[in-house]
C-alpha cells in the first residue's frame, strides 16, 4: 500500500517536472498552432471562396432549362481526370514492338545472293532457319516544345545488336503546308520505305529494296523539307539531303551532303470506298571506295568498291478499297513499286585479297542500269483474317564492267524473281500472326522455298501508321 | 535560330502559295465525325465550309490517315474532333502531316468535343487486358442530345474566336440553335418515356451515353472486351445469361459488323435494331435531329 502511494506520487511529480521542463517548448508550441489555425482559417476561406464561385457558375448553368429525367441524372461538374504529376508528368510516349518468327528455308540462307545484281549479298540473309528474334522496336516520341516534336526509335535485332533506326526531330504545323524533318529518319523514296517493317504485309521486304538499297528501310542522317499544296487532293512535294550513309551511299567522311532526294506524291479519294496514293522519287549518292561483296568467275567471295554516282529513281502507287470505307469486315490493299537504278563510276576489282593473297585493285569505268518492280495484294476476307499475295522481279539490265575487269566479274544473264503468299490473322489491334510461303529464285538456278511463321505484339502508346 | 528558320520557311511558302492560295471566303471547318460537322453546319450557316473526314458506315476507331484527310487537315481553319483517345490511330497523324498550326492542339483552331462534357466508364484499371480502353473514359458522346447542347456552346465561341468578323452572326444562330434543341430534346424525352428501365444488348458501347439519357439498362455487350470482335465462346455465355436475365432487344450500330447480332438474335429471338448511329447512318438520320427522331422512334417500335 504504502509503495503504491510512493509511486503515485513519484508519478505525478514526474509530470510536474516533465510539464515545467517542457513550458518553454509548448509556448512555440502554442505559437506554431496558432500558426496553423490561422493558415487553415485562410486555407478554408479561400476553398470557400472558390466553392462559392463554382456554385454561381453551377447556378448560372442550371438556369438555362435543361430537362433531365430523374433517373438519368449525370455527374454535374467535370471531374479532374488523374494525371501524372511531378517529373513523370512529362513522360514520352513508348512502345515496344515484339516481332519473331520461326523460319524453314531449303536452301542456306547464308549463301544468299541475288545474282547479277552488286553487291549479291547485302549481307542480309533472307530469314534465319528457326526460331529467332526480328528486328524488335523500342520508341519513344513526345512533343518538346510549341515547334517541335522527337522521336527515338531503337531496334534490337537476333544477333543482340541495337541500332538508331530513326532519332529525329520534325516540326509541329510550320504553316502554309510545310514540315520539316532533321536527324535520321526513312527517306520518302517510294512508298513502303517509310513503313516500319512491323506494319508491313509481308515478313520481308520486296526484292527490289534488296537489291537497290539496305534491304530494309533506308534510312539517313539528313534534313527533308515537304510541302502540301492547299488543294483537296493531296498533292505533296519535297526533298531531303543527307550524308548517303547507307547503301547505296557509303558513309563518306566528307563536308556537305552526299545524298539527295526528291519525292513528289498524289493521293485522294474515288467515292467513299476507294482511295489512292501516287508517287515519283528519286534518290541520288555518290559513294567513295563503297565496298560491294560480290562472287568472282570462279565461285569465290571477293570484295570490290565502287566510286561514283548512283541513281535510283521509281514509280509507285497504293489502292485501297473498303466497302463504304468500313474495313472492319473486308477491305482490299493493292501495291506495286518499280525502281531503275543507274551507276556510273569506277570499280576496283577485289580490294581485301581473295584468301591471303594480296589485293589486286584493278579499276575499270563501270555502268549500269538496272530495274526492279513488285506487285502485291492483301485482301481481309474476314475480320481479323487477310491473305496476300505478291510477285517480284529484277530485270538485269545492262551492266558495261569496262575492259579491265571484263574476266574478273561475273557476267550473269539472269532476272532473280520471287513469289509470296501470305495469311494473317489479327486477334486484337496490337497482335498478329503471320504465316508466309516463298518460293525465292533469287540465285541463278536455285529455287529456295520459304516457310515463315511470325509473330508481331505492339505495347505501350497507341501509334498511328501511315496510310 | 528557331524564329529564322520559321521566317525562312515561312517566306518560301508565302512565294510557293502566293500563286495558289484563294481568298478564304468561308471558315474552312474539319470535322472528324458526322455529327460534329452537322453541329458545325448548323451553327455556322453560310459563313462555314464544313467536311466530314468519316462517314457513319465507317469505324471511326479504325480509320486510316488517307491523302484525301491529309489534305482537307492542310486547308483546314478549324478541326472539331470527338477527342479522347478515339481517333488516336489516325487523327496525330493528320495533325503532323498536315503543315497546318492552326489545327494543332492548343490552338484556337483545334477543339476536342470531349473536353466539354462529362465522361462516362472513365477506366478504373488502365491496362490493355481489358480490350482497347479509352484512359479519358467513354468517347462515344454525341447520342446524348444534352452533350450536343453542350459541345454547340464551345463550337460557337471557337466560331467566333476565329471568324470575329461573324462573331454576331455565329451566337444569333447558336441562341436560335439551343432554343430549337431544347424545345426537340424535351418532345425525345416525352416520346421516349415507354423506354425508361428496357433491358437491352448492344454490340459495342457506343450508345452508351444514348441509354443513360433515356433510362435504358445495358446489360451485356457482344464484344467481350471494348473493341475486342464477338467470339463463340463470349456469344454462347450470353445466351445462357439472357436466359436468366432477359433483354427486350440487341443493338447494333450501322458501321458495327452485323453477323454477331444476327447470330444472337436468331437464337433468342430477340429484335435486332440498328441504329443510325450518327448522321447519315441511315436515310431518315439526315441531319441531328432527323438522328435523334430516328433512333427514338426504332428503339419505340422494337420495345413495343
Amino acid at each position: 500500500m504504502a509503495s503504491k502511494t510512493r509511486m503515485v506520487a513519484t508519478l505525478v511529480a514526474a509530470m510536474m517536472g516533465m510539464s515545467t521542463s517542457a513550458q518553454a517548448a509548448a509556448d512555440a508550441e502554442l505559437a506554431e498552432v496558432r500558426a496553423q489555425i490561422r493558415q487553415l482559417k485562410e486555407g478554408y476561406e479561400a476553398r470557400i471562396k472558390a466553392l462559392e464561385q463554382r456554385l454561381q457558375g453551377l447556378e448560372a448553368a442550371a438556369r438555362r432549362p435543361e430537362p433531365v429525367a430523374t433517373n438519368t441524372a449525370e455527374p454535374a461538374a467535370l471531374p479532374t481526370p488523374a494525371r501524372a504529376t511531378g517529373e513523370g508528368a512529362f513522360n514520352p510516349a513508348i512502345s515496344v514492338v515484339l516481332n519473331g518468327a520461326y523460319g524453314n528455308f531449303s536452301r542456306d540462307p547464308d549463301r544468299y545472293a541475288v545474282s547479277g545484281f552488286v553487291p549479291a549479298n547485302n549481307g542480309l540473309a533472307p530469314g534465319t532457319r528457326g526460331l529467332s528474334l526480328r528486328e524488335s522496336e523500342l520508341a519513344i516520341a513526345a512533343n518538346i516544345d510549341p515547334d517541335f516534336r522527337g522521336k527515338l526509335l531503337l531496334s534490337f535485332d537476333a544477333a543482340d545488336a541495337v541500332g538508331v533506326e530513326e532519332a529525329y526531330v520534325e516540326s509541329v504545323g510550320l504553316g502554309h503546308g510545310l514540315s520539316f524533318k532533321g536527324g535520321r529518319f526513312f527517306s520518302a523514296i517510294g512508298y513502303q520505305n517509310e513503313i516500319h517493317s512491323h506494319a508491313w504485309d509481308f515478313v520481308d521486304a520486296p526484292l527490289v529494296y534488296r537489291a537497290f538499297m539496305t534491304g530494309e528501310n533506308y534510312a539517313d542522317d539528313g534534313l527533308q523539307l515537304k510541302w502540301l499544296a492547299p488543294t483537296d487532293t493531296l498533292i505533296e512535294l519535297g526533298g531531303e539531303i543527307g550524308r548517303g550513309k547507307d547503301r547505296p551511299g557509303s558513309n563518306r567522311n566528307k563536308n556537305g551532303a552526299a545524298a539527295g532526294t526528291l519525292f513528289a506524291h498524289l493521293g485522294g479519294d474515288i467515292g467513299d470506298s476507294h482511295s489512292y496514293r501516287l508517287g515519283l522519287s528519286a534518290l541520288r549518292t555518290s559513294p567513295r571506295e563503297a565496298q560491294v561483296n560480290d562472287v568472282d568467275p570462279s565461285g569465290a567471295d571477293v570484295t570490290n568498291a565502287f566510286s561514283g554516282k548512283t541513281t535510283v529513281a521509281g514509280a509507285d502507287f497504293v489502292y485501297k478499297y473498303a466497302p463504304g470505307g468500313n474495313a472492319t469486315r473486308t477491305s482490299l490493299k493493292l501495291q506495286g513499286e518499280y525502281f531503275r537504278r543507274r551507276e556510273r563510276g569506277t570499280l576496283t576489282y577485289d580490294v581485301a585479297g581473295i584468301a591471303g593473297l594480296p589485293p589486286s585493285g584493278i579499276g575499270s569505268d563501270y555502268a549500269t542500269t538496272q530495274s526492279g518492280w513488285y506487285l502485291q495484294g492483301v485482301y481481309q476476307f474476314m475480320p481479323q483474317w487477310r491473305m496476300g499475295l505478291r510477285v517480284d522481279r529484277l530485270d538485269r539490265g545492262t551492266v558495261n564492267v569496262g575492259t579491265a575487269n571484263f574476266g574478273n566479274l561475273q557476267q550473269v544473264d539472269y532476272n532473280p524473281s520471287r513469289v509470296g503468299l501470305m495469311f494473317d490473322y489479327s486477334p486484337s489491334e496490337f497482335t498478329r500472326f503471320r504465316l508466309q510461303f516463298g518460293q525465292d529464285r533469287s540465285r541463278q538456278d536455285v529455287t529456295d522455298n520459304q516457310i515463315v511463321l511470325q509473330y508481331i505484339f505492339s505495347l505501350g502508346a497507341h501509334g498511328a501508321h501511315k496510310f | 535560330m528557331k524564329i529564322n528558320i520559321r521566317i525562312l520557311f515561312s517566306a518560301l511558302s508565302a512565294a510557293l502559295t502566293l500563286t495558289t492560295a484563294l481568298p478564304a471566303t468561308a471558315l474552312n471547318v474539319f470535322a472528324c465525325e458526322p455529327e460534329w460537322a452537322a453541329l458545325a453546319q448548323e451553327l455556322g450557316g453560310d459563313k462555314v465550309k464544313v467536311s466530314s473526314a468519316t462517314t457513319a458506315m465507317q469505324d471511326v476507331h479504325h480509320v486510316e490517315a488517307r491523302p484525301s484527310l491529309i489534305a482537307r487537315a492542310r486547308n483546314a481553319d478549324l478541326l472539331v474532333c470527338t477527342g479522347a483517345e478515339l481517333e488516336i490511330g489516325w487523327l496525330p497523324l493528320l495533325l503532323s502531316q498536315s503543315g497546318n498550326r492552326q489545327i494543332q492542339p492548343g490552338q484556337p483552331g483545334y477543339l476536342e468535343a470531349a473536353d466539354s462534357i462529362v465522361k462516362m466508364d472513365v477506366p478504373k484499371l488502365l491496362d490493355r487486358s481489358q480490350g482497347d480502353v479509352h484512359p479519358a473514359g467513354n468517347p462515344h458522346i454525341h447520342l446524348d442530345p444534352r452533350n450536343i447542347a453542350r459541345v454547340g456552346e464551345a463550337l460557337t465561341a471557337r466560331l467566333a474566336q476565329l471568324d470575329a468578323a461573324n462573331a454576331d452572326t455565329y451566337k444569333a444562330r447558336a441562341t436560335a440553335f439551343q432554343k430549337r434543341w431544347r424545345e426537340a430534346t424535351q418532345r425525345w424525352e416525352a416520346e421516349a418515356a415507354p423506354l425508361k428501365g428496357v433491358a437491352v444488348v448492344v454490340h459495342h458501347k457506343d450508345l452508351s451515353y444514348l441509354l443513360r439519357w433515356l433510362g435504358m439498362r445495358d446489360i451485356a455487350s457482344l464484344e467481350p472486351k471494348p473493341g475486342v470482335p464477338p467470339t463463340t465462346g463470349h456469344l454462347s455465355d450470353l445466351l445462357a445469361k439472357l436466359q436468366r436475365e432477359p433483354a427486350k432487344m440487341i443493338l447494333r450500330s450501322a458501321y458495327a459488323d452485323p453477323k454477331a447480332a444476327a447470330w444472337l438474335s436468331e437464337r433468342t429471338k430477340l429484335p435486332t435494331v440498328t441504329l443510325a448511329y450518327t448522321v447519315g447512318g441511315n436515310d431518315q438520320a439526315k441531319d441531328l435531329y432527323g438522328l435523334f427522331g430516328d433512333t427514338i422512334q426504332r428503339l419505340l417500335a422494337a420495345a413495343k
